[in-house]
């Protein structure tokens, strides 16, 4: 007699420690095998779009914190590159140069949350404390630029809301200088450990070509390989006078495109945000930095669609403006929506215990899939 | 290649499906296109030698609010009329040129073709887009609400006549 | 409270009343359950991380409902979110405590206008013992929201439950 077996749907989340936030997996198991997966995202749905157009443009910055919140400088920078291409005004080269240090630095904070979690998600709760211990020298550089740790608002249309503080270049020094040791620190407690190695290498395996057709970017695409990034490729701001890698996965230590090498892809690249900041610091031009600042932002007619690199991949501003001060439509392209979606390609085949390391690997925020 | 250029192509290829090219907006120029040949156009986008747009970075529904607009009993804005529009951004990371196209599909019967099986990442958008505009994508595999609940019965809430119901579920909605 | 700590140094037999042995109890031990929603969320994960240390008062984070005390609300509640969340609260065993943490939930925050799916207020939903202001609160904050919360425990009765 044939042994009857029949599939279970498992239901991961809304609250559950190693989804990142608010997500509902729906997983259709076959034993401990993977059939199927399917998030339900929308747990955290704050409805910025609306909230933007019955905003002025520099009233949407504040909500634009919000979306990705591990990444929020990141963000001011590409909505106010967005609007100033629709109002076509140059900027400053002080403000340049502080926009870069700033984007770099929470490059670099927002990959410490994603490492140190990840470490939590494997079963490694240590390397949690000492990326959240480095977090915080950054945070502290911040807070003494704009007096916020989480949410600054500190990249305006056209220029800066601060300058900054006359310390910050001695302290940021420092911490460049502090923080080299730290990454080898890192390596040798996760990274190079067995154990991880054993729970991330060859799981969760994504081809190019799969990322590519998903729109995967960021760390996820360059992990599978593909030397992408928007800072080279299509460079904004004043990313083409630095000189920097662009870190890929090699497969070192299973496959290229495995949960492993994304995560190490992250480690590299808080190496090559150190390189640019050090090249950044000492070239910092004076002037001012509200030369640019425009008392009423009301760009023309027309439309624009605004990319940057964001710690999580193409973050993309679609606006359209009908000729008032407000926005007619603004549309966040968030990396890690799409990122998001190509959740049910790279688990299937794998073990339940597996998901996690595969969602972790993702490094998703949820403030950013739902808006 | 140019925008421009590709507009060309596109309407040798296929004539009247390509409706025309909008240029004189500051920033980027968009191509408008038949909704319902919108698929066919996609994938000889995607494959074509020498265009090869193997990604879409972003598809946007957009409420144009150009119908007729007047206001109900509670004073309330009403639109009647007019167009709902989908925006593609496609991107080829071989080539390195960018295009964008423009739908537009009227408010009351908003349909446009699905390009999910050309990019599979046109799938969530295109939820998206039908959970906050209503506009239906024909062949799509999953078409249901994607972030907002799936018994919200108040309507889209993108759109710009959308009224905001007083309860869900027991819960007080406005402040 | 302090008295009880003294009690122990002098000598190890403890005359107290049921009450303050209970509480003294439970506001040492505040197992919250580990539940992030949003920004907030982040706040939260750094003070119980190395500079903080949520620990130094208690604070352990337990993915269970059914073994935490207090929950933190540390983010934007939606719609969609909150039957969960209320879920949640009735799976916790009593007594059972809620800090409202951040003006999302306090309030609704800065969606409190055209938040279309944003609930105006956790307080809608469940009960709330202390509210945290802030957007987000620093971890200075949410520290002086537990301690609140320690000190709403430290006066509370076994004959009527105050929350």
């Amino acid at each position: 007699m044939a042994l009857k077996t029949e599939e279970i749907v498992l239901n991961m989340g809304p609250q559950h420690p190693s989804t990142h936030g608010v997500l509902r997996l729906v997983v259709e198991l076959e034993g401990e095998l993977i059939v199927n997966v399917k998030p339900h995202i929308g747990y955290l749905h704050r409805c910025f779009e609306k909230h933007a157009e019955a905003m002025t443009y520099p009233q949407v910055i504040p909500y634009t914190d919000r979306l990705d919140y591990l990444a929020s400088m990141s963000n001011n920078l590409g909505y106010a590159i967005a609007v100033e291409k629709l109002l076509k005004i140059e900027i400053p080269e002080r403000v340049e140069y502080i926009r870069v240090l700033m984007a770099e630095l929470q490059r670099i904070a927002s990959h410490l949350v994603a490492l140190g979690t990840y470490g939590v998600d494997i079963g490694a709760f240590t390397p949690f404390l000492y990326c959240f211990r480095d977090r915080e020298k950054i945070l502290t550089l911040f807070e003494m630029t704009c007096g916020a740790r989480l949410l600054y608002n500190y990249i305006w249309v056209g220029g800066l809301s601060h300058d900054i503080h006359p310390d910050f270049q001695r302290m940021t020094k420092e911490f460049v200088e502090y923080f080299r040791p730290k990454i080898v620190e890192l390596n040798e407690l996760l990274s190079f450990n067995k154990i991880f190695i054993e729970r991330t290498a060859n799981i969760g395996i994504l081809p190019v070509e799969t990322a590519v057709n998903y729109g995967v970017t960021g760390p996820m695409l360059r992990a599978s390989g593909l030397k992408w990034d928007l800072r080279k490729n299509d460079p904004y701001s004043i990313y083409d006078r630095f000189d920097f890698d662009i870190q890929v996965g090699k497969g070192e230590m299973g496959t290229v495109g495995d949960s492993w090498d994304r995560y190490f892809v992250r480690v590299q690249e808080m190496e090559e945000s150190l390189k640019i900041i050090e090249q950044a610091i000492d070239q910092i031009p004076e002037g001012d930095v509200h030369a640019a600042v425009p008392r009423r932002v009301k760009p023309p007619k027309g439309t624009v669609y605004s990319r940057t690199e964001n710690p999580k991949g193409e973050l993309g501003y679609f606006i359209i403006s009908d000729g008032s001060v407000n926005p007619a439509r603004v549309k966040v392209r968030g990396p890690s929506f799409v990122n998001l979606s190509v959740l049910a390609e790279l688990s299937k085949g794998h073990l339940v215990a597996d998901l996690i390391a595969i969602l972790g690997s993702t490094d998703i925020v949820l403030g950013e899939v739902d808006r | 290649m140019t925008s421009e250029e590709i507009y060309n192509i596109l309407q040798t290829k296929f004539g009247d499906k390509i409706l025309g090219f909008e240029s004189e907006l500051p920033v980027e120029s968009y191509i408008v296109a038949d909704p319902m040949a919108i698929k066919d156009i996609c994938l000889y986008l995607r494959n074509d030698e020498n265009l090869k747009f193997d990604t879409l970075m972003c598809l946007s529904g957009v409420d144009d609010a150009n119908g007729e607009k007047s206001k109900d009993e509670e004073d309330m804005d009403v639109i009647t009329g007019g167009t709902l529009s989908v925006y593609y951004n496609l991107d080829s990371i071989e080539l390195g040129h960018k295009i964008n196209l423009k739908v537009s599909t009227p408010r009351e019967d908003p349909k446009v073709e699905s390009v999910e099986s050309v990019w599979k990442c046109a799938d969530w958008h295109e939820r998206e887009v039908f959970d906050m505009f209503g506009t239906v994508f024909l062949n799509h595999p999953d078409l249901r609400r994607i972030l907002m609940p799936e018994d919200w019965e108040a309507g889209y809430p993108l759109r710009k006549d959308y009224k905001n119901p007083e309860f869900y579920q027991g819960m007080k909605i406005p402040y | 409270m302090g008295l009880l700590d003294r009690e122990f140094n002098e000598s190890n037999i403890v005359i107290a009343k049921t009450e303050d042995l209970f509480n003294w109890a439970r506001l040492s031990s505040i197992w919250q359950l580990s539940f992030g929603l949003a920004c907030c969320a982040i706040e939260m994960m750094a003070t119980s991380a190395s500079h903080y240390d949520f620990d130094r008062f208690g604070v352990i984070p337990r993915p269970s409902p059914r073994q935490a005390d207090a929950i933190i609300i540390s983010g934007t509640v939606t719609l969609k979110m909150a039957t969960r969340i209320k879920r949640l609260y009735e799976q916790m065993p009593d007594p059972k405590y809620i800090i409202s943490m951040g003006s999302c939930s306090n309030c609704g925050g800065p969606y409190w206008e055209h938040g279309y799916h944003v609930l105006k207020g956790i307080d809608r939903v469940i009960p709330v013992d202390v509210y945290v202001p802030g957007c987000p609160p620093r971890p200075e904050a949410l520290l002086e929201g537990l301690l609140k919360l320690q000190d709403k425990i430290r006066h509370e009765t076994l004959r009527k439950k105050t929350a």
